[in-house]
Protein backbone atom coordinates (compact mmCIF):
# COMPACT_ATOMS: atom_id res chain seq x y z
CA UNK A 1 0.00 0.00 0.00
CA UNK A 2 1.09 3.86 -0.86
CA UNK A 3 2.45 5.61 2.19
CA UNK A 4 2.13 8.97 2.25
CA UNK A 5 0.19 10.64 -0.81
CA UNK A 6 2.05 12.43 -3.59
CA UNK A 7 1.11 15.95 -3.03
CA UNK A 8 -0.83 17.62 -6.25
CA UNK A 9 -2.83 14.02 -6.73
CA UNK A 10 -3.54 13.95 -2.79
CA UNK A 11 -6.88 14.11 -3.32
CA UNK A 12 -7.60 11.31 -5.51
CA UNK A 13 -5.36 8.70 -3.78
CA UNK A 14 -6.22 10.04 -0.26
CA UNK A 15 -10.56 8.89 -1.29
CA UNK A 16 -8.66 5.91 -2.88
CA UNK A 17 -7.24 4.72 0.46
CA UNK A 18 -10.36 6.05 2.42
CA UNK A 19 -12.22 3.32 -0.18
CA UNK A 20 -9.24 0.41 0.74
CA UNK A 21 -10.23 1.19 4.27
CA UNK A 22 -13.45 0.94 4.43
CA UNK A 23 -14.04 -2.10 2.74
CA UNK A 24 -11.71 -3.62 5.24
CA UNK A 25 -13.21 -2.32 7.97
CA UNK A 26 -16.10 -3.60 6.62
CA UNK A 27 -14.60 -7.16 5.51
CA UNK A 28 -13.08 -7.29 8.98
CA UNK A 29 -15.29 -8.81 11.45
CA UNK A 30 -16.18 -12.08 8.59
CA UNK A 31 -12.43 -12.12 9.27
CA UNK A 32 -11.87 -12.03 12.97
CA UNK A 33 -14.77 -15.09 13.22
CA UNK A 34 -12.92 -16.77 10.24
CA UNK A 35 -9.62 -16.54 12.00
CA UNK A 36 -10.18 -17.26 15.35
CA UNK A 37 -12.70 -20.10 14.91
CA UNK A 38 -11.47 -21.47 10.94
CA UNK A 39 -8.31 -20.66 9.56
CA UNK A 40 -6.20 -19.18 12.68
CA UNK A 41 -6.73 -22.68 14.36
CA UNK A 42 -5.65 -24.54 10.99
CA UNK A 43 -2.36 -23.00 12.07
CA UNK A 44 -2.28 -24.64 15.46
CA UNK A 45 -2.68 -28.02 14.03
CA UNK A 46 0.65 -27.39 12.02
CA UNK A 47 2.46 -26.78 14.93
CA UNK A 48 0.55 -29.79 17.20
CA UNK A 49 1.67 -31.99 13.91
CA UNK A 50 5.94 -31.85 15.43
CA UNK A 51 5.01 -31.91 18.79
CA UNK A 52 5.69 -34.84 21.51
CA UNK A 53 2.31 -37.21 22.05
CA UNK A 54 1.83 -37.00 25.69
CA UNK A 55 0.32 -39.74 27.12
CA UNK A 56 -3.13 -39.97 27.30
CA UNK A 57 -3.87 -37.10 25.19
CA UNK A 58 -2.97 -34.04 24.20
CA UNK A 59 0.87 -33.13 23.85
CA UNK A 60 4.20 -32.40 25.14
CA UNK A 61 5.47 -29.05 24.12
CA UNK A 62 8.87 -30.60 22.56
CA UNK A 63 9.88 -30.70 18.85
CA UNK A 64 9.40 -34.38 17.45
CA UNK A 65 8.95 -35.55 13.93
CA UNK A 66 7.20 -38.94 15.20
CA UNK A 67 3.86 -37.63 14.24
CA UNK A 68 4.63 -36.95 10.39
CA UNK A 69 7.20 -40.16 10.80
CA UNK A 70 4.35 -42.37 11.52
CA UNK A 71 2.06 -41.13 9.16
CA UNK A 72 3.50 -44.03 6.75
CA UNK A 73 6.00 -45.89 9.16
CA UNK A 74 5.25 -47.85 12.47
CA UNK A 75 7.93 -48.27 14.85
CA UNK A 76 8.13 -52.01 16.82
CA UNK A 77 7.37 -51.26 20.16
CA UNK A 78 10.10 -54.09 21.43
CA UNK A 79 13.06 -53.78 18.82
CA UNK A 80 12.47 -50.69 17.41
CA UNK A 81 12.61 -52.00 13.93
CA UNK A 82 10.97 -49.68 11.09
CA UNK A 83 8.54 -50.78 8.74
CA UNK A 84 5.76 -49.17 6.84
CA UNK A 85 2.41 -48.71 8.42
CA UNK A 86 0.03 -51.25 6.95
CA UNK A 87 -3.16 -50.30 8.58
CA UNK A 88 -2.67 -47.16 6.85
CA UNK A 89 -1.49 -47.42 3.87
CA UNK A 90 -4.52 -49.77 3.50
CA UNK A 91 -7.06 -46.89 4.87
CA UNK A 92 -5.13 -44.29 2.39
CA UNK A 93 -5.56 -46.84 -0.37
CA UNK A 94 -9.29 -47.12 0.77
CA UNK A 95 -10.26 -43.88 1.17
CA UNK A 96 -8.83 -42.83 -2.59
CA UNK A 97 -10.28 -45.97 -4.27
CA UNK A 98 -14.10 -45.29 -2.74
CA UNK A 99 -13.11 -42.05 -3.24
CA UNK A 100 -12.44 -42.55 -7.10
CA UNK A 101 -14.82 -45.26 -7.99
CA UNK A 102 -17.52 -43.23 -6.38
CA UNK A 103 -16.61 -39.86 -8.64
CA UNK A 104 -16.75 -42.64 -11.63
CA UNK A 105 -20.01 -43.92 -10.54
CA UNK A 106 -21.50 -40.85 -9.72
CA UNK A 107 -20.67 -39.50 -13.12
CA UNK A 108 -21.98 -42.31 -15.27
CA UNK A 109 -25.44 -41.59 -13.32
CA UNK A 110 -25.27 -37.67 -13.02
CA UNK A 111 -24.23 -37.04 -16.78
CA UNK A 112 -27.91 -38.84 -18.66
CA UNK A 113 -29.49 -37.07 -15.26
CA UNK A 114 -27.96 -34.17 -16.03
CA UNK A 115 -28.71 -34.33 -19.83
CA UNK A 116 -32.26 -35.46 -19.27
CA UNK A 117 -33.48 -32.05 -17.14
CA UNK A 118 -31.61 -30.33 -19.30
CA UNK A 119 -33.65 -31.18 -22.36
CA UNK A 120 -36.60 -30.77 -20.93
CA UNK A 121 -38.78 -27.59 -21.52
CA UNK A 122 -37.73 -25.33 -19.73
CA UNK A 123 -40.66 -24.78 -17.17
CA UNK A 124 -40.42 -28.46 -16.31
CA UNK A 125 -36.69 -27.72 -15.87
CA UNK A 126 -37.40 -26.45 -12.14
CA UNK A 127 -39.08 -29.08 -10.98
CA UNK A 128 -36.95 -32.01 -11.77
CA UNK A 129 -33.79 -29.67 -10.85
CA UNK A 130 -35.66 -29.36 -7.14
CA UNK A 131 -35.91 -33.17 -7.03
CA UNK A 132 -32.52 -32.98 -7.15
CA UNK A 133 -32.03 -30.46 -5.02
CA UNK A 134 -34.08 -31.58 -2.23
CA UNK A 135 -31.61 -34.84 -1.47
CA UNK A 136 -28.77 -32.31 -1.63
CA UNK A 137 -29.73 -30.36 1.43
CA UNK A 138 -31.08 -33.10 2.79
CA UNK A 139 -28.83 -34.09 6.08
CA UNK A 140 -26.59 -36.40 5.20
CA UNK A 141 -26.92 -38.03 8.40
CA UNK A 142 -30.29 -38.77 7.64
CA UNK A 143 -29.46 -39.82 3.97
CA UNK A 144 -26.86 -42.61 5.27
CA UNK A 145 -29.00 -43.48 7.71
CA UNK A 146 -31.52 -44.00 5.51
CA UNK A 147 -28.93 -46.28 3.29
CA UNK A 148 -28.23 -48.11 5.81
CA UNK A 149 -31.93 -49.11 6.58
CA UNK A 150 -31.45 -50.26 2.79
CA UNK A 151 -28.58 -52.25 2.69
CA UNK A 152 -28.94 -54.19 6.30
CA UNK A 153 -29.67 -57.75 6.58
CA UNK A 154 -33.42 -57.17 7.16
CA UNK A 155 -33.45 -54.76 5.04
CA UNK A 156 -35.56 -53.88 1.89
CA UNK A 157 -32.32 -54.93 -0.56
CA UNK A 158 -32.03 -58.53 1.03
CA UNK A 159 -35.59 -59.07 1.88
CA UNK A 160 -36.78 -58.28 -1.88
CA UNK A 161 -33.77 -60.02 -3.38
CA UNK A 162 -34.75 -63.14 -1.47
CA UNK A 163 -38.50 -62.69 -1.83
CA UNK A 164 -37.63 -63.34 -5.47
CA UNK A 165 -35.31 -66.17 -5.01
CA UNK A 166 -32.20 -64.71 -6.35
CA UNK A 167 -30.52 -65.15 -2.80
CA UNK A 168 -31.60 -67.41 0.09
CA UNK A 169 -30.15 -65.75 2.51
CA UNK A 170 -29.23 -62.39 3.39
CA UNK A 171 -25.40 -60.73 2.20
CA UNK A 172 -23.82 -59.01 4.70
CA UNK A 173 -23.52 -55.76 2.93
CA UNK A 174 -23.83 -53.22 5.66
CA UNK A 175 -20.12 -52.52 7.38
CA UNK A 176 -18.54 -53.65 4.42
CA UNK A 177 -16.92 -51.47 2.01
CA UNK A 178 -19.69 -52.23 -0.96
CA UNK A 179 -22.03 -50.40 1.99
CA UNK A 180 -19.33 -47.53 2.11
CA UNK A 181 -19.24 -47.06 -1.26
CA UNK A 182 -23.38 -47.39 -1.78
CA UNK A 183 -23.78 -44.61 0.78
CA UNK A 184 -21.27 -42.68 -1.08
CA UNK A 185 -22.45 -42.53 -4.41
CA UNK A 186 -26.00 -41.55 -2.94
CA UNK A 187 -24.80 -38.58 -0.64
CA UNK A 188 -22.97 -36.91 -3.33
CA UNK A 189 -24.89 -38.17 -6.43
CA UNK A 190 -26.52 -34.59 -6.68
CA UNK A 191 -23.45 -32.78 -6.19
CA UNK A 192 -21.95 -34.33 -9.74
CA UNK A 193 -25.54 -33.37 -11.66
CA UNK A 194 -25.87 -29.92 -10.38
CA UNK A 195 -22.67 -28.91 -12.22
CA UNK A 196 -23.29 -31.13 -14.81
CA UNK A 197 -26.73 -29.29 -15.14
CA UNK A 198 -25.12 -26.02 -15.34
CA UNK A 199 -22.69 -27.09 -17.92
CA UNK A 200 -25.60 -28.57 -20.14
CA UNK A 201 -27.62 -25.54 -19.91
CA UNK A 202 -25.58 -23.82 -22.03
CA UNK A 203 -25.39 -26.17 -24.51
CA UNK A 204 -25.81 -24.82 -28.19
CA UNK A 205 -27.80 -27.93 -29.90
CA UNK A 206 -27.48 -26.31 -32.92
CA UNK A 207 -23.89 -27.84 -32.78
CA UNK A 208 -25.50 -31.15 -32.16
CA UNK A 209 -28.33 -30.61 -34.80
CA UNK A 210 -24.81 -29.63 -37.36
CA UNK A 211 -22.83 -33.32 -36.28
CA UNK A 212 -25.91 -35.07 -37.10
CA UNK A 213 -26.45 -32.91 -40.95
CA UNK A 214 -22.84 -34.02 -41.19
CA UNK A 215 -23.76 -38.03 -40.64
CA UNK A 216 -21.50 -38.12 -37.49
CA UNK A 217 -23.34 -41.54 -35.33
CA UNK A 218 -25.27 -40.49 -31.66
CA UNK A 219 -22.05 -42.60 -30.00
CA UNK A 220 -19.73 -39.62 -32.28
CA UNK A 221 -21.76 -36.66 -31.43
CA UNK A 222 -21.71 -37.71 -27.48
CA UNK A 223 -17.93 -38.19 -27.49
CA UNK A 224 -16.76 -35.47 -29.58
CA UNK A 225 -19.84 -32.77 -29.53
CA UNK A 226 -21.44 -33.22 -25.86
CA UNK A 227 -18.86 -34.54 -23.78
CA UNK A 228 -16.11 -32.06 -25.02
CA UNK A 229 -18.73 -28.79 -24.84
CA UNK A 230 -19.53 -29.73 -21.08
CA UNK A 231 -16.38 -30.78 -19.87
CA UNK A 232 -15.89 -27.51 -17.39
CA UNK A 233 -19.29 -29.17 -16.21
CA UNK A 234 -17.42 -32.58 -15.86
CA UNK A 235 -14.66 -31.56 -14.46
CA UNK A 236 -16.12 -28.85 -11.45
CA UNK A 237 -18.58 -31.96 -10.59
CA UNK A 238 -15.93 -34.60 -10.27
CA UNK A 239 -14.05 -32.40 -8.16
CA UNK A 240 -16.98 -31.58 -5.87
CA UNK A 241 -17.57 -35.25 -5.36
CA UNK A 242 -13.94 -36.39 -4.99
CA UNK A 243 -12.84 -33.95 -2.40
CA UNK A 244 -15.48 -34.44 -0.25
CA UNK A 245 -15.52 -38.13 -0.75
CA UNK A 246 -11.81 -37.88 0.42
CA UNK A 247 -12.60 -36.24 3.51
CA UNK A 248 -15.93 -38.12 4.45
CA UNK A 249 -16.36 -38.68 8.03
CA UNK A 250 -19.97 -39.64 8.83
CA UNK A 251 -20.80 -42.03 5.73
CA UNK A 252 -17.68 -44.61 6.17
CA UNK A 253 -18.72 -44.38 10.11
CA UNK A 254 -22.23 -45.63 9.96
CA UNK A 255 -21.90 -47.92 6.75
CA UNK A 256 -18.20 -48.87 7.53
CA UNK A 257 -19.27 -49.98 11.46
CA UNK A 258 -15.80 -49.02 12.92
CA UNK A 259 -13.21 -51.32 11.04
CA UNK A 260 -14.10 -50.07 7.22
CA UNK A 261 -12.12 -46.57 8.40
CA UNK A 262 -11.18 -43.70 5.78
CA UNK A 263 -9.02 -41.06 6.25
CA UNK A 264 -11.00 -39.10 8.85
CA UNK A 265 -12.14 -41.71 10.85
CA UNK A 266 -7.97 -42.42 10.84
CA UNK A 267 -7.98 -39.20 12.20
CA UNK A 268 -10.61 -39.22 14.74
CA UNK A 269 -9.29 -42.53 16.04
CA UNK A 270 -5.72 -40.26 17.09
CA UNK A 271 -7.82 -37.88 19.23
CA UNK A 272 -10.09 -40.87 20.88
CA UNK A 273 -8.68 -44.17 21.56
CA UNK A 274 -5.27 -43.66 19.78
CA UNK A 275 -4.51 -40.89 22.02
CA UNK A 276 -2.07 -39.66 19.41
CA UNK A 277 -2.27 -36.08 18.66
CA UNK A 278 0.57 -35.15 16.68
CA UNK A 279 -0.11 -38.27 14.75
CA UNK A 280 -3.86 -37.10 14.35
CA UNK A 281 -2.43 -33.76 13.10
CA UNK A 282 -0.16 -34.53 10.92
CA UNK A 283 -2.63 -37.07 9.09
CA UNK A 284 -5.06 -34.39 9.06
CA UNK A 285 -2.46 -31.47 7.32
CA UNK A 286 -1.72 -35.04 4.94
CA UNK A 287 -5.66 -35.33 3.80
CA UNK A 288 -5.69 -31.13 3.30
CA UNK A 289 -2.43 -31.39 1.11
CA UNK A 290 -4.16 -34.14 -0.75
CA UNK A 291 -7.13 -32.22 -1.25
CA UNK A 292 -5.32 -28.86 -2.07
CA UNK A 293 -3.40 -30.48 -4.45
CA UNK A 294 -7.26 -32.15 -5.94
CA UNK A 295 -8.15 -28.48 -5.84
CA UNK A 296 -4.79 -27.10 -7.86
CA UNK A 297 -5.29 -29.32 -10.75
CA UNK A 298 -8.67 -28.13 -11.01
CA UNK A 299 -7.89 -24.34 -11.24
CA UNK A 300 -5.16 -25.21 -13.90
CA UNK A 301 -7.58 -27.42 -15.93
CA UNK A 302 -10.49 -24.45 -15.63
CA UNK A 303 -7.67 -22.04 -16.56
CA UNK A 304 -7.07 -23.75 -19.31
CA UNK A 305 -10.70 -25.29 -20.35
CA UNK A 306 -10.98 -21.28 -20.59
CA UNK A 307 -7.89 -20.32 -22.85
CA UNK A 308 -8.88 -22.89 -25.11
CA UNK A 309 -12.47 -22.07 -25.24
CA UNK B 1 -40.89 -40.27 -20.07
CA UNK B 2 -42.46 -38.09 -23.28
CA UNK B 3 -40.32 -37.11 -26.00
CA UNK B 4 -38.59 -33.59 -25.58
CA UNK B 5 -40.57 -31.32 -27.11
CA UNK B 6 -38.80 -29.79 -30.51
CA UNK B 7 -39.53 -26.15 -30.58
CA UNK B 8 -37.44 -25.06 -33.81
CA UNK B 9 -38.48 -27.28 -36.22
CA UNK B 10 -41.57 -28.63 -36.00
CA UNK B 11 -42.61 -31.65 -38.05
CA UNK B 12 -39.47 -33.30 -37.79
CA UNK B 13 -38.94 -36.78 -36.80
CA UNK B 14 -35.43 -36.91 -35.89
CA UNK B 15 -35.45 -35.86 -31.73
CA UNK B 16 -31.72 -33.96 -31.85
CA UNK B 17 -31.83 -33.81 -28.59
CA UNK B 18 -32.79 -37.41 -27.40
CA UNK B 19 -29.50 -40.11 -26.67
CA UNK B 20 -31.12 -43.87 -26.09
CA UNK B 21 -30.74 -44.98 -22.27
CA UNK B 22 -30.18 -41.50 -20.88
CA UNK B 23 -33.91 -41.27 -19.54
CA UNK B 24 -33.95 -44.40 -18.06
CA UNK B 25 -30.31 -44.07 -16.47
CA UNK B 26 -32.32 -40.39 -15.23
CA UNK B 27 -35.46 -42.64 -13.98
CA UNK B 28 -32.55 -44.89 -12.15
CA UNK B 29 -31.06 -41.85 -10.62
CA UNK B 30 -34.02 -40.80 -9.83
CA UNK B 31 -35.39 -43.82 -7.71
CA UNK B 32 -31.79 -44.33 -6.31
CA UNK B 33 -32.39 -40.37 -4.77
CA UNK B 34 -35.93 -41.29 -3.80
CA UNK B 35 -36.36 -44.82 -2.63
CA UNK B 36 -34.01 -44.99 0.87
CA UNK B 37 -35.77 -41.61 2.00
CA UNK B 38 -38.92 -42.92 1.16
CA UNK B 39 -38.36 -45.89 2.90
CA UNK B 40 -37.06 -44.49 6.07
CA UNK B 41 -39.86 -42.22 6.08
CA UNK B 42 -42.46 -44.97 5.92
CA UNK B 43 -41.40 -46.28 8.82
CA UNK B 44 -41.67 -43.71 10.80
CA UNK B 45 -44.99 -44.33 10.92
CA UNK B 46 -44.55 -48.37 11.38
CA UNK B 47 -46.58 -49.73 14.55
CA UNK B 48 -44.00 -52.30 15.57
CA UNK B 49 -41.09 -51.95 17.01
CA UNK B 50 -38.73 -52.95 13.68
CA UNK B 51 -37.52 -50.44 10.45
CA UNK B 52 -37.85 -53.57 8.96
CA UNK B 53 -40.67 -55.49 9.63
CA UNK B 54 -44.38 -53.27 8.73
CA UNK B 55 -46.77 -53.41 11.35
CA UNK B 56 -49.31 -51.03 10.40
CA UNK B 57 -49.77 -47.43 10.54
CA UNK B 58 -49.32 -45.18 14.06
CA UNK B 59 -47.97 -41.79 15.08
CA UNK B 60 -46.28 -43.68 17.83
CA UNK B 61 -42.83 -42.79 17.40
CA UNK B 62 -43.59 -39.36 16.91
CA UNK B 63 -45.13 -39.34 19.94
CA UNK B 64 -42.24 -41.04 21.68
CA UNK B 65 -39.46 -38.86 20.18
CA UNK B 66 -41.76 -35.84 21.35
CA UNK B 67 -41.99 -37.32 24.96
CA UNK B 68 -38.15 -38.06 25.04
CA UNK B 69 -36.50 -35.29 27.32
CA UNK B 70 -33.16 -35.81 25.47
CA UNK B 71 -34.73 -34.75 22.28
CA UNK B 72 -36.13 -32.06 23.39
CA UNK B 73 -33.37 -30.49 24.42
CA UNK B 74 -31.25 -31.37 21.79
CA UNK B 75 -33.89 -29.75 19.50
CA UNK B 76 -33.92 -26.53 21.25
CA UNK B 77 -30.11 -26.88 20.93
CA UNK B 78 -29.39 -27.10 17.61
CA UNK B 79 -32.32 -24.46 17.12
CA UNK B 80 -30.69 -22.10 19.03
CA UNK B 81 -26.96 -22.76 17.97
CA UNK B 82 -28.74 -22.66 14.15
CA UNK B 83 -30.32 -19.21 15.08
CA UNK B 84 -27.38 -17.52 16.30
CA UNK B 85 -24.99 -18.69 13.98
CA UNK B 86 -27.07 -17.78 11.36
CA UNK B 87 -27.66 -14.71 12.68
CA UNK B 88 -23.84 -13.92 13.11
CA UNK B 89 -22.65 -15.26 9.86
CA UNK B 90 -25.69 -13.14 8.58
CA UNK B 91 -24.42 -9.80 9.81
CA UNK B 92 -20.52 -10.19 9.06
CA UNK B 93 -21.03 -11.87 5.43
CA UNK B 94 -23.62 -8.16 5.03
CA UNK B 95 -20.61 -5.93 5.99
CA UNK B 96 -18.10 -8.11 4.23
CA UNK B 97 -20.24 -8.46 0.72
CA UNK B 98 -20.49 -4.99 1.14
CA UNK B 99 -17.13 -3.80 1.39
CA UNK B 100 -16.07 -6.60 -1.56
CA UNK B 101 -18.85 -5.81 -4.14
CA UNK B 102 -18.97 -2.58 -6.42
CA UNK B 103 -15.55 -1.81 -5.48
CA UNK B 104 -12.86 -1.61 -7.73
CA UNK B 105 -10.20 -4.13 -7.27
CA UNK B 106 -7.89 -2.97 -3.88
CA UNK B 107 -5.56 -4.88 -2.14
CA UNK B 108 -6.08 -7.74 -0.38
CA UNK B 109 -9.13 -7.91 -2.20
CA UNK B 110 -8.39 -11.33 -3.29
CA UNK B 111 -7.13 -12.49 0.20
CA UNK B 112 -10.58 -11.45 1.74
CA UNK B 113 -12.47 -13.21 -0.83
CA UNK B 114 -10.11 -16.48 -0.59
CA UNK B 115 -10.63 -16.20 3.69
CA UNK B 116 -14.51 -15.90 3.82
CA UNK B 117 -14.21 -19.34 1.67
CA UNK B 118 -12.15 -21.25 3.53
CA UNK B 119 -14.35 -22.88 5.16
CA UNK B 120 -15.62 -24.30 2.02
CA UNK B 121 -12.61 -25.71 1.22
CA UNK B 122 -10.95 -27.26 3.80
CA UNK B 123 -11.94 -30.76 4.92
CA UNK B 124 -14.88 -30.52 8.11
CA UNK B 125 -12.55 -32.83 9.88
CA UNK B 126 -9.65 -31.01 9.91
CA UNK B 127 -11.50 -28.08 10.95
CA UNK B 128 -12.96 -30.16 13.61
CA UNK B 129 -9.95 -31.42 15.01
CA UNK B 130 -8.26 -27.79 14.82
CA UNK B 131 -11.13 -26.70 16.74
CA UNK B 132 -11.15 -29.48 19.14
CA UNK B 133 -7.26 -28.53 20.14
CA UNK B 134 -7.34 -24.83 20.26
CA UNK B 135 -11.06 -25.05 22.35
CA UNK B 136 -9.67 -27.14 24.19
CA UNK B 137 -6.96 -24.60 25.57
CA UNK B 138 -9.33 -22.32 25.50
CA UNK B 139 -11.88 -23.96 27.74
CA UNK B 140 -8.55 -24.80 30.07
CA UNK B 141 -7.78 -21.08 29.85
CA UNK B 142 -11.25 -19.54 30.83
CA UNK B 143 -13.21 -22.32 32.39
CA UNK B 144 -15.87 -21.46 30.35
CA UNK B 145 -17.56 -24.57 28.43
CA UNK B 146 -21.08 -23.24 27.49
CA UNK B 147 -22.83 -23.43 24.10
CA UNK B 148 -20.58 -19.94 22.73
CA UNK B 149 -18.02 -22.54 21.20
CA UNK B 150 -20.16 -24.15 19.32
CA UNK B 151 -22.15 -20.52 18.13
CA UNK B 152 -18.54 -19.59 17.08
CA UNK B 153 -17.87 -22.88 15.47
CA UNK B 154 -20.97 -23.01 13.42
CA UNK B 155 -20.88 -19.35 12.64
CA UNK B 156 -17.51 -19.35 11.02
CA UNK B 157 -18.36 -22.50 8.41
CA UNK B 158 -21.85 -20.74 7.91
CA UNK B 159 -19.89 -17.09 6.79
CA UNK B 160 -19.16 -18.28 3.34
CA UNK B 161 -22.94 -19.75 2.77
CA UNK B 162 -24.49 -16.38 3.94
CA UNK B 163 -22.02 -14.40 2.00
CA UNK B 164 -22.56 -15.79 -1.98
CA UNK B 165 -25.71 -14.99 -1.85
CA UNK B 166 -25.68 -11.53 -0.48
CA UNK B 167 -23.08 -11.01 -2.81
CA UNK B 168 -24.79 -12.39 -5.46
CA UNK B 169 -27.64 -10.28 -5.17
CA UNK B 170 -25.41 -7.06 -4.37
CA UNK B 171 -23.70 -7.61 -7.66
CA UNK B 172 -26.66 -8.09 -9.69
CA UNK B 173 -28.40 -4.82 -7.91
CA UNK B 174 -29.12 -1.75 -10.30
CA UNK B 175 -26.88 1.24 -8.87
CA UNK B 176 -28.91 4.15 -10.00
CA UNK B 177 -31.27 4.38 -7.21
CA UNK B 178 -28.58 5.08 -5.15
CA UNK B 179 -27.35 7.47 -7.46
CA UNK B 180 -30.36 9.05 -7.58
CA UNK B 181 -31.20 9.05 -3.63
CA UNK B 182 -27.17 10.67 -3.27
CA UNK B 183 -28.79 13.19 -5.94
CA UNK B 184 -31.48 13.93 -3.89
CA UNK B 185 -29.16 15.25 -0.84
CA UNK B 186 -29.51 12.04 0.75
CA UNK B 187 -26.75 11.30 3.29
CA UNK B 188 -25.09 8.09 3.09
CA UNK B 189 -26.49 6.54 5.73
CA UNK B 190 -30.11 7.48 4.43
CA UNK B 191 -29.16 5.85 1.83
CA UNK B 192 -27.91 2.61 2.53
CA UNK B 193 -30.81 2.54 5.20
CA UNK B 194 -34.15 3.27 2.81
CA UNK B 195 -32.12 2.59 -0.85
CA UNK B 196 -29.77 -0.06 -0.58
CA UNK B 197 -30.66 -2.32 2.65
CA UNK B 198 -33.75 -3.00 1.00
CA UNK B 199 -32.81 -3.76 -2.45
CA UNK B 200 -30.25 -6.26 -1.10
CA UNK B 201 -32.94 -7.50 1.50
CA UNK B 202 -33.98 -11.13 -0.32
CA UNK B 203 -30.17 -12.04 -0.69
CA UNK B 204 -30.00 -11.71 3.17
CA UNK B 205 -32.80 -13.72 4.09
CA UNK B 206 -31.32 -16.47 1.28
CA UNK B 207 -28.19 -16.18 3.29
CA UNK B 208 -29.61 -16.37 6.36
CA UNK B 209 -31.61 -19.54 5.06
CA UNK B 210 -28.91 -21.09 4.02
CA UNK B 211 -26.90 -20.31 7.18
CA UNK B 212 -29.48 -21.86 9.63
CA UNK B 213 -29.76 -25.04 7.72
CA UNK B 214 -26.25 -25.75 7.09
CA UNK B 215 -25.73 -25.34 11.05
CA UNK B 216 -28.60 -27.53 11.74
CA UNK B 217 -27.39 -30.96 9.35
CA UNK B 218 -23.56 -30.05 10.63
CA UNK B 219 -22.50 -33.44 12.70
CA UNK B 220 -18.93 -33.73 12.24
CA UNK B 221 -17.50 -30.23 13.73
CA UNK B 222 -20.19 -30.03 16.08
CA UNK B 223 -19.27 -33.82 17.37
CA UNK B 224 -15.63 -32.38 18.08
CA UNK B 225 -16.55 -29.14 19.44
CA UNK B 226 -18.99 -29.74 22.03
CA UNK B 227 -18.45 -30.57 25.59
CA UNK B 228 -20.79 -33.19 27.64
CA UNK B 229 -23.67 -33.18 27.03
CA UNK B 230 -24.29 -30.38 24.39
CA UNK B 231 -25.83 -32.90 22.02
CA UNK B 232 -27.31 -31.39 18.94
CA UNK B 233 -30.06 -32.98 16.94
CA UNK B 234 -27.59 -34.80 14.31
CA UNK B 235 -25.01 -36.11 17.16
CA UNK B 236 -27.95 -37.65 19.24
CA UNK B 237 -28.92 -39.44 16.23
CA UNK B 238 -25.36 -40.35 15.43
CA UNK B 239 -25.22 -41.64 19.07
CA UNK B 240 -28.24 -43.33 19.16
CA UNK B 241 -27.31 -45.49 15.25
CA UNK B 242 -24.40 -47.26 17.58
CA UNK B 243 -27.33 -48.73 19.66
CA UNK B 244 -30.38 -50.68 18.33
CA UNK B 245 -32.22 -48.71 15.80
CA UNK B 246 -36.42 -48.38 16.62
CA UNK B 247 -38.25 -46.34 14.28
CA UNK B 248 -38.14 -43.37 16.85
CA UNK B 249 -34.34 -42.51 14.77
CA UNK B 250 -36.92 -42.18 11.46
CA UNK B 251 -39.47 -40.47 13.00
CA UNK B 252 -36.95 -37.56 14.00
CA UNK B 253 -35.29 -37.99 10.87
CA UNK B 254 -39.13 -37.29 9.11
CA UNK B 255 -39.57 -34.28 11.42
CA UNK B 256 -35.85 -32.82 10.44
CA UNK B 257 -36.45 -33.79 6.90
CA UNK B 258 -40.02 -31.44 6.80
CA UNK B 259 -38.51 -28.36 7.89
CA UNK B 260 -35.64 -28.77 5.23
CA UNK B 261 -38.01 -29.24 2.74
CA UNK B 262 -40.21 -26.23 3.71
CA UNK B 263 -37.14 -23.97 3.97
CA UNK B 264 -36.06 -24.58 1.08
CA UNK B 265 -39.48 -24.63 -0.96
CA UNK B 266 -40.02 -21.06 0.59
CA UNK B 267 -36.09 -20.16 -0.51
CA UNK B 268 -37.35 -21.27 -4.13
CA UNK B 269 -40.36 -19.13 -4.05
CA UNK B 270 -38.37 -16.25 -2.67
CA UNK B 271 -35.96 -16.72 -5.84
CA UNK B 272 -38.61 -16.91 -8.09
CA UNK B 273 -40.68 -13.42 -7.40
CA UNK B 274 -37.28 -11.96 -6.89
CA UNK B 275 -37.02 -12.25 -10.82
Amino acid sequence: MAGAPAPGRSGEAAARAARIRRNWLLAAPALLLLLLAASGPLLVVVVYSVLEPAEYSGVVWELSGEGWFRVLFHRDIFDETVGLADAHLTIFWRSASISLLTTIITLLLGFPTAYFIATRPPRQRTLWLFLVTIPFWTNLLIRTFAIMEVVRNQGILNSWAMAAGIIETPIQILYTDTAVLIGMVYVYLPLMVLPLYAAMERLDFRLVEAAYDLYASRWRVLTRVIVPLVKPGIVAGSILVFIPSLGAYVTPRVLGGGKNMMISNLIELQFGEGRNWPLGAALSMTLLAFVMLALLFYVRNMSRLERRG
Amino acid sequence: MAEPALQPTPGRRFAVRRIPGFATIAAVSFVLLYAPIATLVAYAFNAGDSIALWEGFSLRWFAVAWGNELVQEATVRSLVVAASASAVATAVATMAALGTTRTAPFPGGMLIYALINQPLMVPEIVTAVALLIVFAMVKIATGYSGLGYLIAAHAAFCVPFAYLPIRARLEGMDLSYETAAADLYATPWQTFRRITLPLMSPGIVAGSMLAFVISLDDVVITEFVKSAGQDTLPTYMLGQLRRAVTPEVNAISTALLAVTVLLLSAFFVLNRQRR
